[in-house]
């Protein structure tokens, strides 16, 4: 069948087997050649793809729930937002989300997926009290931050590359009503913004969104948007009217003007300060899930998304050259994201370390990937790293210095998967 | 609401139990022949649904045991799910009437023997619904797979005739005809994505068609129309087509 991640590029024609039972694994383990899991195909790159794919979308069961404790176990292939149904009109809600709930729970650790909060929740595996995971020979591993710990700090952010993980008991936070506290703040450039980040640290949730067109004095203009959990309103989510995106949009809608237009709009549309409004989880947290499909906006060549982090120290200079860049070269991004980490964690491949990421998005186009080659010279000069789970076309150099763990990762691989069982297109590019 | 669903580890049985448990609080009779299958079904649904679900045992084929079976039930169900399906393999059927005839029986004969012992109860207590799951494949023979078609149009006949029996009892009887979902069955087979629905979507159109009370529902609403089309192609013509 054609498979591809959520950028729609690579497209390309894979053998896809599903599962219901973990008993039927090890025999498809046994079909010579490379397997990959791909779950619900949000991530945007080459992550999930290979000529033969496992896939998780029959392999979606709750199996238990401690209402004292608030954990839940269940298969990998349930969705958050299944466990965002099912929990949270009974007062509990993922401890960490990113901004998409439309992914499985193996996604997200394979991912190792960091949220609004990970400055001060840390990433996905911070709410994963444990899994079962089948490596490469079929047999099933238990693996905690104690048990098997190296198989555990290699799965979490390790891409799929380690095994099949299998059921999975995660810890969900209590809340108390399904509505978060909104506060807006308007920046006028990236000075501004980053101080109010610092300033802010406190709320619970923040993220920025960024107009990453805007040049000179307003280079880096930003909304700012902070929410805590609320303490009132009620448990159930309003319903939302779906929107759709039916077919690719045509060539040419998106380029540096419209992009810029859009930009301005957005920006202006904000007020220059909301304080404590109250909004349902669902717009605060996933805006762009109520619009099906949206990545057809990018047209029929796909799109790819640049994600990068810096350390602290360095991410004043580096997002200001990174900015100057992009103003200069024109290549305009919707949805240009950023956020300040928290520190970073174990894992030998979790992305988040404590400083400045920024998430652009760009439609694939000729020139872009050169264009994101020098990108990547400045993400390396300022010590930072890129984001596997949004990864299509990073040079396997620039993968390797950014990620100084690597050898540890690689060993375990080494240990548990010697012939290379489990390898993705990206795995292969990226020589990991 | 008391619904058994009839081959409840069909990935559509499956989907449309987890939407009759959500929007009808249905509690559900979960029958098929893999019950450790079941079991793990049951449990999910139970968590995410706060209804009870019971896993049972339940051949399609072993006629003899279906009486026994429906009468175990307490409380009797109030609806009646038939999912379950055998889509065979049509060069091994063709070559030995073994696999032929298993065809038929786990898609009709089979059908036929539980649905009657429930019809007679339904009729009964003028009481009750039947969703019985057909398919497109029933209605015109083509050489790649005539005996599943057969069976399925026999077992569309069928259903239709059991309406016409019940409609006066105010026993409803629903016809669902699938075209292509995507699901176990059909995993290993090249199917057109645009004209595939998913086992969530099937069961949303089932469910639907229960709510309006509809007797046929065609899904995706789609296959209505291709089949409009593909019935109203001569014989002359058909025969020479390689379907
Ligand atoms: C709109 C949008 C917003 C997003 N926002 C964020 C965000 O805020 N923060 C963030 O961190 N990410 C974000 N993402 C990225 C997304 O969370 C990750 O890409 C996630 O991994 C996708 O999960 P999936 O279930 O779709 O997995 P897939 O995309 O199918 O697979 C992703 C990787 O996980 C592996 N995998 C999946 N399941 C298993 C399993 N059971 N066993 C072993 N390996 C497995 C795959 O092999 C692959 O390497 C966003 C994505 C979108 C589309
Ligand atoms: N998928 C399609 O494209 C499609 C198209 C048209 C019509 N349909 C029909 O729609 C229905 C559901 O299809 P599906 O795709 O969801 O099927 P599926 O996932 O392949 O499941 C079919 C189920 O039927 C059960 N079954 C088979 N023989 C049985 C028997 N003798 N006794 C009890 N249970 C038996 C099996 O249960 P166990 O696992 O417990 O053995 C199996 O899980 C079927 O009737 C099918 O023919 C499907």
């Amino acid at each position: 069948m054609k498979l591809s991640g959520w950028g729609r590029y690579p497209l390309i024609n894979a053998k896809a087997v599903s599962f219901e039972s973990e008993a039927e694994l090890p025999a498809v383990l046994s079909v010579a050649g490379e397997w990959i899991v791909h779950a619900k195909g949000r991530s945007y790159g080459d992550s999930a793809l290979n000529q033969q794919v496992i896939t998780t979308r029959r392999y979606n069961k709750i199996i238990a729930f401690d209402p004292q404790q608030g954990v839940v176990e269940c298969e990998s292939g349930v969705s958050l937002a299944e466990l965002i149904d099912v929990f949270l009109p009974r007062g509990w809600f993922l401890m960490v989300t990113p901004g998409t709930k439309l992914i499985s729970v193996g996604g997200a650790i394979a991912a190792d997926v960091h949220g609004k909060n990970h400055h001060s929740a840390g990433c996905f595996s911070s709410c994963v009290l444990s899994f079962q995971l089948m490596s490469a020979d079929g047999r099933i591993v238990h693996c905690s931050p104690t048990e098997n710990r190296e198989l555990f700090l290699a799965t979490c952010g390790g891409m799929g590359l380690t095994g099949i993980i299998l059921t999975v008991r995660l810890k969900l936070q209590p809340v108390k009503s399904a509505y978060i506290r909104e506060t807006i703040l308007r920046c006028r450039n990236l000075e501004e913004v980053c101080g109010a980040f610092e300033q802010h640290r406190a709320f619970t949730y923040s993220v920025a969104w960024i107009d990453c067109l805007a040049q000179g004095s307003q280079m880096g203009r930003s909304i700012l948007m902070l929410g805590e959990n609320a303490e009132t309103g009620p448990r159930q989510l309003p319903p939302v009217r779906r929107l759709s995106v039916p077919v690719n949009f045509p060539r040419g809608c998106l380029n540096r003007y419209t992009v810029r237009l859009f930009n301005r709009i957005y920006y202006g549309s904000h007020p220059a300060f909301v304080e404590n409004r109250l909004v349902p989880l669902e717009p605060f947290f996933y805006p762009l899930d109520r619009i099906d499909n949206w990545n057809r906006m990018y047209g029929a060549s796909g799109f790819t998304q640049y994600q990068l982090v810096l350390p602290k120290a360095a991410s004043f200079a580096g997002l200001t050259k990174i900015l100057d860049r992009i103003g200069k070269a024109g290549f305009g991004s919707f949805l240009a994201v950023l956020k300040l980490f928290g520190p970073e964690n174990d894992n030998y491949l979790s992305f988040p370390m404590e400083g400045y990421t920024l998430a652009l998005d760009f439609k694939i186009e000729r020139p872009l990937f050169a264009f994101l080659d020098e990108l990547d010279r400045i993400v390396l000069d300022h010590g930072g790293r890129l984001y596997l789970t949004k990864d299509v076309r990073m040079p396997a150099q620039v993968f390797r210095e950014g990620y100084p763990r690597l050898h540890l990762f690689a060993a375990v691989r080494d240990k548990w998967d010697k012939q290379r069982k489990f390898n993705s297109l990206q795995s292969k590019r990226l020589g990991v | 609401m008391n619904l058994l669903v009839l081959g409840a580890n069909s990935d559509v049985a499956f989907a449309l139990a987890g939407r009759f448990a959500q929007f009808e609080k249905a509690d559900l009779y979960l029958a098929s022949r893999n019950v450790t299958a079941l079991e793990k079904k049951a449990r999910d649904l139970t968590i995410r649904h706060g209804i009870t679900a019971t896993p049972l045992f339940f051949d399609a084929e072993d006629c003899k045991s279906h009486a026994d079976f429906y009468e175990s039930l307490k409380p009797k169900p109030d609806g009646v799910v038939a999912a379950f399906g055998y889509l065979g393999d049509q060069a091994a059927a063709q070559k030995d009437f073994h696999q032929a005839r298993r065809i038929f029986h786990a898609n009709f004969i089979g059908a036929v023997s539980i649905l009657e012992i429930v019809a007679a109860d339904f009729e009964r207590r003028g009481h009750g619904f039947i969703i019985g799951l057909s398919s497109v494949a029933g209605q015109r023979g083509r050489q790649s797979n005539y005996f599943y078609g057969a069976a399925k149009g026999a077992f569309s006949i069928y259903l239709s005739g059991l309406r016409n029996r019940l409609a006066p009892r105010g026993v409803k009887v629903i016809t669902v005809l699938p075209g292509f979902i995507r699901t176990k069955m059909t995993e290993s087979m090249e199917l057109p994505e645009k004209l595939t629905a998913l086992p969530e979507e099937a069961a949303r159109d089932i469910h639907r068609a229960f709510q309006k009370s509809k007797d046929i529902v065609y899904t995706r609403w789609f296959w209505k129309w291709i089949m409009l089309v593909i019935r109203s192609i001569p014989e002359p013509v058909f025969k020479r087509l390689r379907l």
